[in-house]
């Protein structure tokens, strides 16, 4: 064992790399990697669910056309818009990021006001993008009667003609890969819907033209018409023609899209929804307190600005890996 | 060997030490230390100190263990002594035990799943990992690294009563009138997704999953901690290289830790949407007396796949520490520096690694392509490869060595052993052709409670002997100690060893009774025996409670500050170590952590510059 003396005599010889004190080893504050390792931990939790999603809809024989489901827009009726409501949504959780990143910059800067006016600006756009959830949720919700449970967002799997309401072919065609969307018997879209919202365009005379179609013409109680049947849960599945294949001549009925694909869209959008909805309310605190001066006092200064920064970063990342798999796939 | 002369450095030495040499961070002029400690509520209960966090995740580890402990007692009974009346544990169980007109007492058969089932949830999460990792990560890495606390003392404090909340709603579980959850600790669909599948199924299953995703929260909190403790506050000189094999050990599982908690999760969610809102992640094409149920589409594999991308990793979570608290202890009292220090690392480093893409050497006999188990069989036997270094390592490291046969370690020896034994089943089980003769036998229990579940517990005893000092300022009672080593080593060899007969043989696990097998009623002897020695080795843990609790107030009282000779930072600091673990100067390091027997001294502490002719060990 060194005593005292042997000790003293020599010089402190330490390695190059070792820590010489007064910083840290890593540049980083120990906060920053605290949230930096949370993401992490969190990126993974996604990944679960999107693996969740790849198996089930790789099992699944038909998935739902995102150009079809996604295709309406506010205020604007029944005009096909494929997309664009959901570009819109994406656009300014985006636009979030940036202005998340000037209000960083003027943390840098220690520039309380400008922190504290980018700030808002994420904000606002953090609420915008929930509210256009919010309207994403409901329409698909109450109009287009899709739920966790039901998806009424169907596919054909082979080419056929739709019969009238007489059991009579109708002139309405379609070929393989066609999606459809089930309408709930005296509800939903009134004298629009036909057999299916074709995602494809010149396709409206083709409604205008099977106008007896229209809803108010069917029968409302669940049960087997002619030319199509009304299930128990209200819903009107059309009944049609197999034109090729094997099955060629049959008299089928539409059917449900796959369940999955309604159950993970709300669960995987509502999780990230709520990281977003967590983000706002963490960016509102952040925000009162560097309007009340708390960070300036800091040794750290505006840290939690960027904390807060990094988190809503992830949050943006994640949508576009959310958006891919449920709006571009 | 006990005799061996220990010469401990003096106060005054290590003092001038760190006075000369310490990194002053102004610690003690803030005043802050003590705000953590100023009352009964804020020392003891919601106590941020990263020294009382530990002693409270090691204390309700304990609690746990004696309840899934006894509850395999229960069912060991049921096992080894069929015939007999239970109508004793009446009072206990209650309506669980069935009084038949003779007054003959049975264990309920749902219960008997139950207990199973809380026996594994509770012992590898709350005890193994928790009681585990839980208290020697927050004991240990903040004295050797050389910091004040944790990163975050308040997430640290969070952490330990999102633990408890997740603890109490498990034990809520256990008195709800359809019982606790029956189906597996593994929670498999579509008995764990359908509340009507069982009794367990309902009320206690939600319980169960409320409560582990709260123990994820629990994970996740003092995964990050640990993590950016190792990496951001550790001394002056305590490069990585410089760090403990118990700080790698520490590290590395929280980082393992951190990437597949919340897997398990992800899975839990999902299945909580499949139980509450009706949804078909994991459900397809059930009937229920003959009526086809609303679900569509389902996997039940899918479940599987995500349950095990958690549950293989885990079994690391809970060996890990354990590896390297046994490979600390063993270096210590054989008086030598651990054998390849550098390969212990790279090889906690691989199997971390290799830990990740093995998950489905589980589902082998779910139905997975053949094809894919081959990759699976492949990485599965490479990790033999870094268990294999790492056990020859520590052989190598007793080789020669000056050994202290105390308790701590010679139930780190005794963890070598469990570990070999355990591990070269796992080489028979990794083999997908193997396993169907032998998944979910008995052959496949004996394995994983050899290699995980009594190996990680030597590992905990050992360090409980071992740091005991440091928690409490006291020593545990030798004599009772080795009683309990020598007991439990070999009880736990007689309980596990003739599960190896049972298994090759076919036997089942998880089945409440062999009646109508006549194949298997000649193992009836054999279940005898088995239960015989479960209730004597939990019996001897009875007996180390005794100890502990004896010794925390009646213990012999330490007198130096580093009583078993060892270079870490930990036994630097005061006999009774205060909040920020230092009174003066966060202590330098010069050196790494096994300098035993170097240049003819005994030891040197981590704290003791290079000196001028030397040439620093680098493993």
């Amino acid at each position: 064992m060194a005593t005292h003396e042997t000790v003293l005599e020599h010089e402190v010889n330490d390695q190059q790399e070792s820590w010489e004190g007064g910083t840290p080893p890593f540049k980083a504050s120990y906060g920053k990697l605290m949230m930096w390792y949370f993401l992490l931990s969190d990126a993974f939790t996604f990944a679960g669910f999107l693996i969740a999603y790849g198996s089930l809809r790789f099992s699944s024989p038909t998935w739902p056309v995102p150009d079809f489901v996604f295709k309406t827009f506010p205020f604007m009726g029944t005009k096909e818009l494929p997309l664009i409501f959901v570009t819109v949504m994406s656009f300014l959780l985006i636009i979030s990021s940036v202005t998340m990143v000037r209000a960083v910059q003027e943390g840098h800067r220690e520039n309380r006001k400008g922190v504290v006016f980018w700030m808002l600006l994420t904000i606002v756009g953090g609420l915008g993008f929930l509210s256009c959830q919010a309207w994403e949720w409901t329409n698909l919700i109450g109009t287009e009667h899709m739920t966790v449970l039901t998806n009424p967002f169907g596919t054909h799997t082979e080419a056929g003609v739709y019969l009238n309401e007489d059991g009579t072919e109708s002139s309405e065609t379609f070929l393989p890969g066609k999606p459809y969307l089930l309408h709930k018997a005296g509800g939903g879209h009134g004298a629009d819907a036909g057999h299916g919202e074709d995602a494809g365009h010149g396709e409206e005379a083709a409604h205008d033209n099977d106008g007896g179609h229209a809803d108010e013409a069917h029968g409302t109680e669940p049960g087997d018409y002619k030319g199509y049947v009304v299930d128990e849960k209200g819903f009107i599945l059309n009944k049609y023609k197999v034109t090729e294949g094997l099955d060629k001549g049959m008299i089928k009925t539409q059917e449900y899209g796959p369940k999955a694909f309604g159950a993970l869209f709300f669960f995987i959008t509502g999780f990230h929804g709520f990281h977003v909805f967590s983000g706002v309310i963490f960016l509102l605190i952040i925000m009162l307190n560097a309007a009340s001066g708390v960070y300036t006092k800091r040794k750290n200064g505006y840290e939690m600005v960027e904390k807060i920064g990094l988190y809503w970063h992830f949050v943006d990342l994640v949508w576009v890996f959310v958006f891919l798999v449920f709006y571009l796939l | 060997m006990d005799k061996v002369v220990i010469k401990p450095a003096t106060t005054e030495d290590v003092d001038l030490l760190i006075e000369e040499y310490g990194y002053d961070d102004h610690f003690h002029d803030h005043h802050h230390g003590d705000k953590y400690q100023s009352n009964f509520i804020s020392k003891y209960i919601f106590s941020q100190d990263h020294k009382m966090i530990a002693r409270q995740f090691l204390i309700t580890g304990m609690i746990w263990a004696i309840i899934g402990g006894f509850m395999s007692i229960i069912f060991r009974l049921q096992l080894g002594f069929p015939e007999e009346s239970m109508a004793w544990l009446k009072p206990l169980l209650g309506k669980w035990i069935i009084i038949d007109a003779a007054g003959i007492g049975t264990l309920s058969s749902e219960f008997y799943y139950a207990l199973v089932t809380m026996h594994g949830t509770i012992i590898v999460f709350f005890v193994l990992t928790a009681g585990l990792s839980g208290t020697f990560s927050n004991l240990l890495i903040p004295l050797q690294v050389g910091a004040r606390d944790m990163a975050s003392p308040f997430l640290n404090m969070l952490s330990y009563w999102f633990f408890f909340l997740a603890g109490a709603v498990m034990f809520a579980s256990l008195f709800i009138s359809t019982g606790p959850f029956a189906g597996g600790w593994t929670g498999y669909p579509p008995l764990s997704a359908l509340p009507q599948a069982s009794s367990g199924s309902g009320a206690g299953m939600t319980l169960w999953l409320v409560s582990l995703v709260l123990f994820v929260v629990s994970v996740l909190l003092g995964g990050i901690n640990y993590i950016t403790t190792v990496l951001n506050l550790r001394t002056k000189g305590m490069t990585m290289w410089r760090l403990p094999l118990t700080i790698w050990a520490f590290f590395i599982t929280a980082v393992i830790a951190l990437l597949s908690f919340p897997v398990l999760a992800s899975g839990f969610f999902l299945l909580l949407f499949d139980r509450s809102l009706g949804t078909s992640f994991y459900l397809s094409e059930i009937f229920i007396n003959g009526q086809a149920l609303d679900f569509v589409g389902g996997s039940p594999i899918l479940y599987q796949h995500l349950f095990w991308f958690l549950g293989h990793p885990e079994v690391y979570i809970i060996i890990l520490p354990a590896m390297g608290i046994v490979s600390e202890v063993l270096s210590v009292h054989s008086r030598k520096p651990i054998f390849g220090y550098k390969a212990m690392v790279y090889s906690i480093l691989a199997i971390a690694f290799l830990s990740f893409i093995v998950w489905a050497h589980h589902m082998f006999m779910s139905g997975v392509n053949p094809f894919i188990s081959n990759f699976f069989v492949i990485f599965t036997l490479i990790i033999a490869v870094p268990s294999a270094v790492k056990v020859f390592n520590w052989i190598a490291t007793l080789y020669g060595g000056n050994i202290r046969f105390n308790s701590a370690s010679l139930y780190a020896i005794g963890f070598v052993s469990m570990f070999i034994s355990g591990g070269l089943t796992g080489i028979f089980l990794g083999n997908s052709a193997i396993d169907i003769q032998l998944h979910d036998t008995y052959f496949v229990v004996a394995h994983f409670h050899i290699v995980m579940g009594i190996a990680a517990f030597f590992g905990m005893f050992s360090g409980v002997y071992n740091w005991f000092p440091k928690m409490f300022g006291r020593f545990m009672n030798e004599t009772l100690g080795k009683i309990h080593f020598w007991g439990t080593l070999v009880g736990a060899y007689a309980i596990f060893w003739p599960m190896h007969y049972l298994g090759m043989a076919g036997v089942p696990r998880r089945y409440y009774s062999f009646d109508v097998f006549e194949t298997f009623s000649h193992f009836a002897e054999m279940n005898k025996f088995i239960t015989i020695s479960a209730i004597v080795v939990f019996a001897l843990q009875i007996l180390f409670v005794i100890n502990f609790f004896y010794s925390i107030w009646k213990g012999k009282k330490m007198t130096t500050r580093n009583p078993w000779g060892a270079n870490t930072l930990e036994w630097t600091t005061p006999i009774e170590t205060g909040h920020g673990n230092w009174p003066g100067k966060i202590p330098a390091v010069h050196r790494w952590a096994y300098d035993y027997g170097k240049d003819g001294k005994e030891f040197i502490p981590q704290i003791v510059p290079i000196g001028e002719n030397e040439i620093e060990e680098h493993g």
